[in-house]
């Protein structure tokens, strides 16, 4: 049997677009757009969030991201960062559409520091909002079954539960709750937030999610470009081990040895 | 008033200031600056502009005009 040949096959789908790599990675929090590219081709990742802000006016010849990480490679999903209101992420994301002439976005409306919890009546408006305007809302919330069951409802293409709030590194605090998420969801359930490291990224995905988005996790580690290759090894293992279904647990041992044909003394 | 000095408008971009000569329009406002069109979008008084508009939409005196275009986020 040809394992890799398995893999290739593998794919999930959001809005009709197909994404072999389960890996979704942000572009924020580098060094510099050199740095960005390198980590974001070392992740093998296919869809990357942006954010959209005010150009400079006084340097406009800067260096775009757009130069580094281009939208003709990557699936841009433009973020509603720093937008706290339906109409900030209603007007956000209308721009974002006419800058890329895409609709697939991702919503996001926080609560206040320290936790940048997401804002779920404010995020339920805003997605409404959105849906009505023909946006293709992939949407960040909180690890709530219920919330992620009517955001299904309402139309959102994908929802996104924190594994823990955003830029902590502590990976999927909750899992029993984003278990039960992806159970009883028929769109697909990323883990956005919260990873820290390949472990965790590999358990959201040994939990069945779809895919995995994180950014600071390999932004910020020590060599970005090092740790964009073990988050794709990473996503590729757990997502190997749901399918592969993993040995049940127990409190006791099972011999991975045979006991006959020991060699006895006499 | 209608001095060919008097006919230039003043228009706030990205919450500055600017004076533009009369008739300029979106697409002229970005070359002066020095945007690439396809890189940017552009709100006239909370409404989108068209990309396809561009060369065509002249800005009024007192236009609020935001250009954004997208950077590194999560």
């Amino acid at each position: 049997m040809d394992g890799s040949a398995n893999i290739q096959d593998d794919f999930w789908e959001v809005a009709g677009r197909r994404f072999r790599s389960r890996l979704v990675v942000g572009t924020g929090r580098y060094k510099s757009l050199e740095e960005t590219a390198a980590s974001i081709e070392a992740s093998g990742a296919e869809m990357v969030t942006v954010a959209v802000r005010r150009v400079n006016l006084s340097d406009p010849g800067a260096p775009m991201l757009q130069d580094f990480v281009p939208p003709t490679r990557y699936t841009y999903l433009p973020n509603t960062a720093g937008c706290h209101t339906a109409q900030e992420a209603v007007r956000t994301l209308r721009l974002a559409r006419e800058a890329g002439g895409w609709n697939l976005v991702k919503l996001e409306v926080l609560g206040p520091p320290p936790f940048l919890y997401p804002d779920m009546a404010a995020t339920f408006e805003a997605a409404a909002a959105l849906l009505a305007d023909n946006f293709e809302v992939m949407v960040y919330c909180a690890d709530d079954p219920v919330a992620a069951k009517r955001l299904e409802e309402m139309g959102c293409v994908a929802i996104m539960p924190l594994g823990a709030p955003i830029g902590s590194g502590m990976g999927v605090v909750n899992p029993y709750m984003i278990r039960a998420i992806k159970a009883q969801a028929k769109v697909p359930v990323l883990v956005d937030a919260g990873i820290g490291t390949a472990s965790d990224a590999a358990f959201a995905m040994e939990l069945g999610c779809d895919a995995v988005l994180l950014n600071s996790a390999i932004a910020h580690a020590q060599d970005p470009v090092r740790m964009a290759v073990a988050m794709k090894h990473a996503v590729i293992a757990g997502r190997e081990a749901f399918l592969a279904g993993r040995m049940g647990r127990d409190y006791k041992a099972d011999a991975s040895s045979p006991m006959d044909g020991l060699i006895r003394r006499g | 008033m209608e001095a060919a000095t008097e006919t230039g408008i003043s228009v706030t971009v990205n919450g500055e200031e600017r004076r533009l000569p009369a008739g300029t329009t979106v697409a002229g406002l970005l070359s002066a600056i020095g945007l690439a069109e396809r890189k940017v979008a552009v709100e006239r008084n909370l409404e989108i502009v068209p990309r396809s508009t561009y060369a065509t939409v002249q800005l009024a005196a007192g236009d609020a005009i935001e250009i954004v275009h997208f950077i590194g986020g999560g």
